[in-house]
């Protein structure tokens, strides 16, 4: 089969909110692929292999093989899918508003994710969860104030754009880590808004052929 | 007349974030004003009730620009060349700006919060170890993927996005005593930017809030 007409591949793992971001971006722009799962916790780590290091070097999902390329870390995946497959777009065309949505997805994707990442909570031992919960909250703290000045219906007006794609997954590992989301209302609703659509619950982590039964939906 | 005051940049000499803007700001040549913020000052000047007006995460760099405020270093600089295109920090084909942003998101997201400033106070006395393991394994991830991609630079001969996220994180390295002998194409590639102007006007020693025991 001619290499440019393979379908896309996403090395992915159900429950990583970094991969669910890009599922996420490939169910609103209708992009057919197919997943290759690295399971994060099963043999110490299938992201630790030779083989998954040159996929991505610094062997983190996701990992998307597309065009001939793999590109590894899911903002600059979302992006290329954005330049590449225009519509339906996930940033606005207003400057401003693009500037303010890539600040939230950021706010997320640098500010808050990396802090409670599989690794970095691996070294915190029993403080686990209490450090987990902190990282989240203060992030939702600052998340919610800008959310206030920002939103309609979803976290930039009332368009879906990569803000949004970043959201639901970290709302999902705050409810994982049991954080109190009664502070955070603008979060919850927005949430709450997206989770109505189509490609945000099938691309869910409940969902996905690499979810264990014991926690498929 | 507010549409014509140069745009401020909230700031710290030693934050790898903030330089990363200012590094942007000289090479499109866009004059700024300076408010400094002490991260370490009064307990953390970004600590205070007027700062989180400005960024309720309470970090810098935060730029007021054309009206908005806006955080987040990689958001700005995506603002900065969509509204101030010249010279162009992103190349034009589409796969070469994906592999700028995955090098960009690489350190700024996959390096350096890891040794933010807030996580290293939670460290106590692993501080530095914690740092030094942090930089070392994104380093060795990220020499592997810029001997792919390099020319002169981190993507071919043009300074990029990803340049601008190089230098400051290799600063944070030395800062943090991490060996850099196993990233040679990291080190010359921060060698060559360290030459250009941009890189040296904007750099830690010399800003106006640089500490005069830390002055170049």
């Amino acid at each position: 089969m001619c290499a440019a007409l393979a379908k896309p591949v996403l090395y992915t793992y159900f429950r990583s909110s970094c991969s669910w971001r890009v599922r996420i971006a490939l169910a609103l722009k209708g992009i057919a692929y197919d997943q290759s799962p690295v399971n994060l916790m099963k043999d110490g780590g299938q992201q630790l292999t030779s083989e998954f290091q040159t996929v991505n070097p610094m062997q983190q999902v996701p990992a998307l093989k597309i065009d001939g390329i793999i590109l590894s870390q899911s903002l600059a995946i979302i992006e290329y899918l954005e330049e590449t497959r225009p519509n339906p777009r996930l940033l606005p065309e207003d400057p401003k508003k693009r500037a303010q949505v890539r600040m939230i997805a950021e706010h997320i994707a640098s500010g808050i994710q990396p802090l409670q990442n599989l690794s970095v909570l691996q070294q915190m031992g029993e403080k686990k969860l209490e450090w987990a919960q902190q990282c989240i909250s203060h992030g939702f703290k600052a998340l919610e104030q800008i959310l206030k000045e920002t939103a309609g219906r979803y976290c930039i007006g009332n368009e879906v754009t990569v803000a949004d794609l970043c959201l639901v997954p970290q709302v999902y590992n705050a409810e994982r880590f049991k954080v109190d989301l009664t502070a955070y209302p603008t979060i919850c609703r927005i949430n709450k808004a997206l989770l109505e659509l189509e490609e945000f619950r099938i691309s869910h982590p409940s969902c996905q052929p690499d979810t264990p039964s014991e926690l498929r939906a």
